[in-house]
């Protein structure tokens, strides 16, 4: 009789590789590291088939550390590397690993093509809010005054939002997770692989060194419950320690706004239900900011669309012969003469 | 003009002056369809069996303001019963199709040249736009050359007449009258222009029809009227040709198909990815053309983008190719520099243009031979290769792929955009005459780390993702010379570096010696050139040479690095004298690396060299 042997579970330890791990002590990155890793035993990813890309920076180190193949390349580019690399093999499974400075400041215009483009890929966006490992200089996420070696008197420039630029730029799949938060993260990381096309996720990641608690005004302990809101498709947006607050379209202004259920006559039955094909909720709960209003996390949107790699895929295959053409007719073909 | 019709004249060859080599140039205002008119000429003259070089000359803008003098395009061709190694210095006939056209392309002419001017076109408008204060076809200045001043407009206008076009449609076959016009003063046959324009205008039977019939009127025009003294028709032998099969390329045809040739010889997927620049994307979109031949096209967002993503594919399995012009090249910097660094195969095809910055998009120049050899960060040695004519492009192309897959490599391609453009008849080779190109995808765990060379070669490993226990990481940072991990260690660094100039360097040594082109392989005066420069020296070197100067000419294809034997060959000669259409770039690194007198002799106007000019270079020398 024939017995199938099935694949061999991996647990996280066999993507971890041997190499050093070099961040800081303390950093949000060893986190994230362990959730990535959790994730691919929990997927039964298999290492020969699956790929990291990373540009430049402190998260560009990622691939060092997880045992599948990987490519550690310049700054920014990492999207474009990765296309190329689905252009070569569109059977790869491909995770691009990011942070701040290099997805939205040096590789900002990459990231906007390739979430336009729907490149079948997870993309992993570490936000720290600074620059890391040039020594923290503020970054394009960073808040207006921050404080840093190039802006003593505090930054001037308004600060980018992630998940609103993503949406902005056609993402059919947007996610948000916190580094210590790992009941949360890989299970927005699963689904963020099970998307088709190009899966975004910011993850909020401490800079122990240059940043130290500049989320603690939602992730702290005591204002977590009312500064987080962990959104699920198909159920009332509700949070606070008791689920006693909710988020409700206001239809005259057409925005969210915190109420809490019995008060003011507020039912549950008012709270608004998240639908995550619906784009239009997925941006308002991407433009949520603190105190007023709670930052929204889980899966905000996840629309499947055609991916790019499928398009040429099924491209190529309409114009590939049955048989394997002859070059002598390529170079034949249109007009020519015999000289005897 | 009415003076048509007089008489009968002799079409039959023994009736007309028979000319070894004839040079003829097509000027119109952007609109006017010259290139296409010189596009068709060049076919006629291929199936009448003479050889030829082409030379388009446009302007960057798409429809520049009409009648103007930076408005004119321009197509001129070369050709004739012997070999034809460019498109000629001065031209034989000038076909003006407006004022602008005369005053921008009079200066080229031969004197006793033949003009050929459309009058209708010569009113007191377009005069002055082309800032003349006087008609020129009237006022006694063009005394010293042939004119032949018809109105074209309206012939084209009468005998287009019952084909129901608009005036606007209908002046527009001016360019098949002239042609059929020109056509007759060189005996060429019509019907393959016939057919073309029938098969172009499929939708559109009218407009084809009416094409077709402008230029049988002007054929027959030519063939009637009574031609002005001292001008008449020609007649050109065929040229003494390899027997064969044959069609005319241009150099991006032959570069598009070389690189495919390259991939299906190695049996790899090519992925192109590239963004628009003049005059680069040609190949681009010859390439987009050939996806049943095992070629993936990506229009990158950027230059960046494009590199990375030539380098993302050949990372995975393929082989990655990038192609621009110099700003296009220089954006590039950075990703081909990891290429370098990881080891990855890549073709980099740089045609390159007049610069610096944007420079003059559409105008030849071979001023990115330092960007190529020497312009990146660190030190980072990578090969370089350059074709010397259009067809030439394709024996390049397939030497690059094997190289860079051979040493794990990025290769540059240099051509430019007087090679891109230019067209010329081509033997068509027989792709089973090529050698395959081996490609070992490692497969083996046994011992496997990403930076394994081989012995020989010293390239690394292609390990590709997909392939089951070669999991690997690589990246910018420094590698450790026996793991390929990360390494900051002081003498791995000194071994890696020497290791990456090594490999290179022994491309040498897997490549042929450096032969003479014409010549003797050692005597006074060695001309030294690269790229398209090849039809002028040649053709310089082999006038003189018939008159007893000792004069040789070296031709080089491999530019970094350099055959083995060049150093010696050099030494060979008293003098070494180097043309380039730059300020002096490869005569700086010949005398740096054989410290070799070798001279320069440049130029930098966004024009391909006359003959004269390298001969007059090469008589000064030897004749003291």
């Amino acid at each position: 009789m024939n017995v199938v042997t099935p694949p061999e579970k991996l647990t996280p330890k066999d993507f971890a590789t041997d190499q050093e791990v070099r961040w800081c002590p303390g950093c949000g990155d060893y986190a994230i590291l362990k959730g990535v890793q959790k994730t691919l035993a929990d997927i039964g990813a298999r290492p020969e088939n699956t790929v990291f890309v990373s540009g430049i920076g402190c998260a560009a180190r990622f691939p060092y550390y997880v045992k599948t193949y990987g490519f550690h390349t310049i700054h920014g580019r990492a999207p474009a590397f990765a296309t190329g690399l689905k252009l070569a093999n569109p059977d790869l499974d491909i995770w691009v690993v990011s942070g701040d400075g290099d997805a939205l400041s040096i590789g900002g215009n990459h990231l906007f093509h390739l979430l336009r483009r729907n490149v079948d890929l997870q993309f992993l966006l570490f936000n720290n809010e600074i620059y890391g490992l040039t020594k923290g200089q503020y970054s394009p996420t960073s808040r207006q005054g921050t404080r840093s070696p190039s802006t003593p008197w505090g930054s001037l420039d308004n600060p980018a939002s992630a998940a609103v630029f993503a949406l902005g730029a056609g993402a059919r799949f947007v996610a948000r997770g916190i580094d210590s938060n790992q009941k949360h993260l890989p299970g927005v990381l699963a689904r963020a692989h099970a998307h088709k096309g190009t899966s975004f996720v910011e993850i909020f990641q401490n800079c122990k060194v240059y940043n130290d608690g500049v989320f603690e005004n939602f992730t702290g302990r005591d204002v977590a419950a009312d500064q987080q809101i962990y959104v699920e498709h198909g159920k009332p947006l509700t949070f606070g320690k008791d689920g006693e607050k909710g988020l409700r379209l206001n239809t005259q202004t057409l925005a969210l706004e915190t109420v809490v259920i019995g008060e003011n006559g507020v039912t549950e039955a008012d709270i608004l239900v998240h639908d995550e094909t619906n784009k239009m909720i997925a941006t308002l709960l991407a433009h949520m900011d603190p105190p007023t209003m709670p930052v929204a996390l889980g899966v905000l949107y996840c629309a499947p669309g055609q991916s790019y790699d499928d398009e040429v895929t099924d491209l190529v295959r309409s114009h590939t012969p049955a048989e394997k053409p002859d070059f002598n007719k390529l170079l034949r073909a249109g007009r020519t003469w015999t000289v005897d | 003009m009415s003076n048509t019709a007089l008489a009968e004249k002799p079409t039959d060859p023994s009736q007309r002056e028979t000319v070894e080599s004839a040079v003829v140039r097509f000027a119109g205002d952007s609109g006017d369809g010259m290139q296409l008119t010189g596009g068709q000429f060049t076919l006629a003259t291929a199936f009448a069996g003479n050889d030829l070089s082409t030379f388009p000359d446009f302007p960057a803008e798409i429809r520049a303001p009409a009648g103007t003098t930076f408005g004119v395009s321009s197509f001129q061709i070369n050709f004739g019963s012997r070999v034809i190694k460019t498109a000629g210095d001065a031209f034989d006939m000038l076909i003006a199709m407006n004022p602008a056209a005369l005053k921008v392309e009079l200066g080229g002419l031969k004197q006793g040249g033949v003009i050929i001017a459309d009058t209708g076109s010569f009113g007191e408008r377009d005069l002055r736009k082309a800032g003349y204060d006087s008609n020129p076809l009237e006022d006694g200045s063009l005394q010293g050359y042939h004119l032949v001043a018809l109105d074209i407009s309206k012939l084209t206008m009468e005998a287009v007449k019952d084909t129901g076009l608009s005036k606007q449609e209908a002046l527009r076959c001016k360019n098949m009258w002239t042609l059929g016009f020109v056509y007759w003063m060189y005996g060429r046959d019509r019907k393959p222009t016939a057919d073309w324009l029938i098969a172009k205008f499929g939708k559109r039977p009218d407009v084809a029809a009416a094409n077709v019939a402008a230029m049988d009127a002007g054929h027959t025009v030519a063939e009637t009227m009574e031609l002005p003294d001292g001008v008449h028709g020609f007649h050109v032998d065929a040229a003494d040709i390899a027997p064969g099969t044959y069609r005319t390329v241009t150099g991006a045809e032959a570069l598009a198909w070389g690189l495919a040739a390259g991939t299906h010889l190695a049996d790899i997927k090519m992925v192109f990815a590239s963004y628009p620049i003049t005059p680069a994307s040609q190949l681009l979109h010859s390439l987009s053309k050939m996806i049943d031949h095992n070629v993936v096209t990506f229009q990158a967002e950027d230059e960046i983008a494009a590199a990375c993503a030539a380098i993302g594919a050949s990372f995975g399995g393929s082989l990655g190719v990038t192609s621009s012009s110099g700003p296009g090249i220089a954006l590039k910097t950075e990703a081909i520099g990891l290429a370098i660094s990881t080891e990855l195969p890549m073709i980099i095809v740089n045609s390159q243009r007049a610069g610096p910055s944007t420079g003059m998009p559409t105008k030849t120049e071979q001023s990115d031979l330092y960007q190529a050899v020497l312009g990146r960060n660190a030190d980072s040695p990578l090969c370089v290769l350059a074709a010397r004519s259009p067809a030439d492009c394709f024996d390049v192309a397939i030497e690059a792929v094997r190289i860079a897959i051979k040493y794990m490599t990025p290769v540059f391609v240099l051509t430019d955009g007087y090679i891109g453009n230019a067209a010329e008849p081509w033997n068509i080779p027989d792709i089973n005459d090529y050698a395959k190109i081996p490609v070992n995808f490692r497969t083996d765990p046994e011992g496997f780390h990403p930076f394994l060379r081989d012995d020989d070669t010293l390239a690394r490993v292609w390990a590709v993702p997909g392939t089951p226990g070669l999991e690997h990481r690589i990246g910018g940072i420094e590698r450790d010379y026996d793991s390929g991990n990360i390494s900051y260690d002081p003498g791995n660094h000194q071994k890696m570096t020497d290791t990456r100039f090594a490999k290179i360097a022994g491309i040498a040594k897997d490549i042929p010696d450096q032969g003479v082109e014409d010549g003797n392989t050692s005597g006074k005066l060695a001309v030294v050139g690269w790229g398209s420069t090849y039809g002028p020296i040649s053709r310089a070197v082999a006038n003189l040479r018939a008159q007893g100067l000792d004069v040789s000419h070296i031709h080089l294809r491999h530019i970094w690095p350099f055959p083995e034997n060049l150093g010696d060959l050099l030494k060979g000669f008293e003098q070494v004298l180097v043309p380039e259409m730059n300020h002096g770039q490869l005569v700086n690194v010949l005398r740096a690396e054989y410290l070799v007198p070798a001279e320069g002799l440049n130029k930098v106007s966004g024009q391909p060299f006359k003959i004269i000019e390298i001969e007059d270079a090469i008589r000064a020398r030897l004749e003291t």
